[in-house]
């Protein structure tokens, strides 16, 4: 089991290098030249060349990108904004906090409350219930999550002055960002349970279930919803790479300081460090979360388990068995 | 004495389409201790029987039309559903036809049998435990592999878990849906076996389903015949193999090849089953038997006693005219 995480763990060491040799190179190749940009009109050559040398830009494009990783590996270094001069590691100490306590917290709502949502409209199929749910969850799905934050800080932000309309001040200031980030993936949940659900729930093994004598409610937690729950992990291992593309918006309709607004900011500044940092930093959060869904699916299912672990000592338990048999 | 008697079963799977008619009518009584056969092609109705008997039918599409099902004196169709789920497991238990699906793949095996001890014997979680290995044993597979799971047992093994979960609380009744069908023939004759030896030692009434006449012929005490839902023809193991009357019993008979000629081809009756949702007027039967006269189309024919233990739902047969 250990071996195989840490197989895992390294193998993310590749992809981190392809996500980052991509990004640099698009931000590379972007058309315009960060060192007018920051020196505006009316320099010198010799403030140029000085700004250029001082930023690494005057390398070309493989010194520029040695330099980039081996500050990022020898000193944990993203280099510094272009126009603030704040290190944007020091940025995102201050950033990531915010932003991942919005994306945990939607998450768990997502899950906490998108799969009984899922479980009740399973159960009470083609009922006045299930038609409602139903209808709210494509309506929800089919509502960008902007459009839903807009009109909620217009709503009850302006007119109903139930919530402060940005910041995170307040505890009731938490709550439309975090609608705004889980509704639209909490749909998507409660659809996928509900399907997974009615397919289960018609397996022969809930049948043989119910034959032991055992209660709906016992055969649904303890038969049926341990087995649908691979597509759901994976639904929800997925929604954290949308809820964290999500806080770009949602932390700039909100103006919350996270990592969100600090992306836009450096892609409507051209500010290359920033926009390579953030965008490394999210590859290397999805990366953590892929393989968390992938421990969950063994932590569910002994059969995936079975496929990744141990397959040296199940070929010798293998040949016992058929002795047996 | 009659352990379970079946009285007058119908069994509707209605949708807005169609009505489709898997009982009709079904007339069966199991005596204690004694096990009955109950034969017919696929789509014969014989699960649904089955499956009616523990209340199990697909819900809502599913619908008891008519009958009683008395078991020890109480008529399991007009229990409550908890009174049901007590029967369940304890009373009548169900040993299912495909292993590969009837267990839960994700959990061990031992939780598998250790649930329905927990569930109905007054013990603790450890005695349930210990039932359960206990039971594995049994059936002969070893104790220390309950923690692992259905995926880690061949399909002969697997049934065995099912065989252990149905024996596991000691039912009266045992139903046994098509046991041996998605196993080899080796596997068949372990699992019948180790069937017949738990019947003897328990004393359980059981009602094993097949289309196998032979696997009939080795366990069962009595045999009904079962045809596009209806019983047409019921009696003891010894009159229906010797004296087999219904021209459809006769083809059924007739299918299997004999050893002693030197047959090329098979003898299969000819044309299929009725479909469920229309089936045909009078016996359902005439449009492939060989020997309907006109009156078999109109005539609704009960099933009748010809001889001691021996009922035939044919007129033809009645009247003495085959």
């Amino acid at each position: 089991m250990a071996k195989y995480i840490i197989k895992r763990i390294l193998w993310m060491i590749p992809v981190m290098f392809g996500v980052l040799i991509i990004v640099f190179t698009i931000t590379y190749l972007t058309p315009g030249d960060p060192v007018i940009t920051i020196l505006g009109t009316g320099y010198t050559p010799e403030r140029y060349a000085a700004k250029a040398a001082e930023l690494h830009l005057d390398k070309g494009y493989f010194g520029q990108l040695f330099t980039y990783i081996w500050n990022i590996i020898s000193k944990f270094d993203f280099g510094k904004s272009y126009f603030s001069n704040i290190p944007v590691a020091r940025e995102f100490a201050t950033r990531v906090p915010i932003t991942a306590t919005i994306g945990l917290i939607s998450v768990a709502a997502l899950a906490l409350i998108g799969i009984p949502t899922g479980v009740i409209a399973a159960v009470k199929q083609y009922s006045a219930t299930d038609y409602v749910l139903t209808a709210l969850t494509l309506v929800l799905a089919a509502t960008p999550g902007y459009v839903l934050a807009i009109l909620g800080v217009l709503y009850f932000g302006v007119k109903l002055r139930w919530v402060p309309i940005a910041g995170l001040g307040s505890f009731k200031a938490w709550i439309l960002p975090l609608l705004t980030n889980s509704i639209p993936t909490l749909s998507i949940v409660t659809r996928q349970t509900r399907t997974n659900m009615l397919e289960v729930i018609r397996q022969d093994y809930i049948r043989t279930a119910r034959s032991k004598g055992l209660s709906e409610k016992v055969i649904r937690r303890k038969h049926a919803l341990k087995n649908c729950l691979i597509p759901i992990v994976t639904v929800i291992g997925t929604s954290v790479a949308v809820v964290m593309a999500g806080s770009v918006i949602t932390e700039n309709i909100f103006n919350i300081k996270g990592l969100g607004t600090y992306l836009y900011s450096g892609i409507l500044s051209r500010d290359y460090p920033i926009i390579n940092g953030s965008v490394l930093l999210i590859a290397f959060i999805v990366c953590c979360v892929n393989l968390l869904v992938d421990l969950a699916y063994m932590a569910i299912d002994p059969r995936i388990k079975a496929q990744f672990i141990n397959t040296n000592k199940k070929k010798k338990k293998r040949t016992v068995d058929e002795g047996v048999d | 004495m009659s352990l379970l008697e079946i009285r007058n079963l119908s069994i509707h799977f209605v949708s807005h389409k169609q009505d489709i008619a898997a009982v009709n009518g079904v007339d069966l009584t199991i005596e204690k201790g004694k096990t009955m056969g109950l034969v017919g092609e696929t789509g014969a109705g014989k699960t649904t029987t089955a499956l009616g008997i523990l209340n199990l039918i697909q819900k809502p599409q599913g619908r008891f039309l008519s009958g009683e099902i008395i078991y020890k004196g109480r008529d399991l169709l007009k229990l409550s559903e908890d009174e049901m789920r007590k029967v369940r497991g304890k009373e009548i238990s169900m040993i299912f036809q495909d292993p590969m699906t009837a267990l839960n793949p994700i959990l061990p095996v031992g939780e598998q049998i250790a649930e329905v001890i927990r569930l109905h014997e007054k013990c603790s979680d450890a005695e349930a435990e210990k039932k359960s290995l206990q039971m594995l044993e049994m059936v002969g597979i070893r104790a220390e592999r309950s923690g692992e799971y259905p995926h880690q047992f061949s399909g002969g093994m697997k049934q065995r878990v099912v065989i252990a979960i149905a024996l596991a609380c000691n039912p009266s009744f045992l139903i046994a849906d098509e046991p041996t069908t998605a196993l080899d023939v080796t596997i068949q004759a372990q699992v019948l076996e180790m069937m017949a030896d738990l019947r003897n030692r328990f004393g359980t009434s059981m009602l094993l389903i097949t289309h196998d006449l032979g696997i009939v012929a080795e366990n069962c005490d009595d045999v009904a015949i079962m045809y596009a839902g209806e019983i047409i023809e019921i009696g003891t193991l010894e009159r229906i193999f010797h004296n087999p009357k219904h021209p459809y019993t006769l083809g059924l008979f007739g299918s299997i090849p004999s050893l002693d000629k030197d047959e090329d081809r098979l003898h299969p009756i000819p044309g299929l089953m009725p479909d469920p949702a229309a089936l045909p007027r009078g016996c359902k039967f005439h449009e492939r038997c060989d020997r309907a006269c006109e009156a078999c189309s109109e005539l609704i024919q009960e099933l009748v006693e010809i001889e001691p233990g021996h009922k035939v739902r044919c007129h033809r047969v009645v009247k003495g005219e085959i």
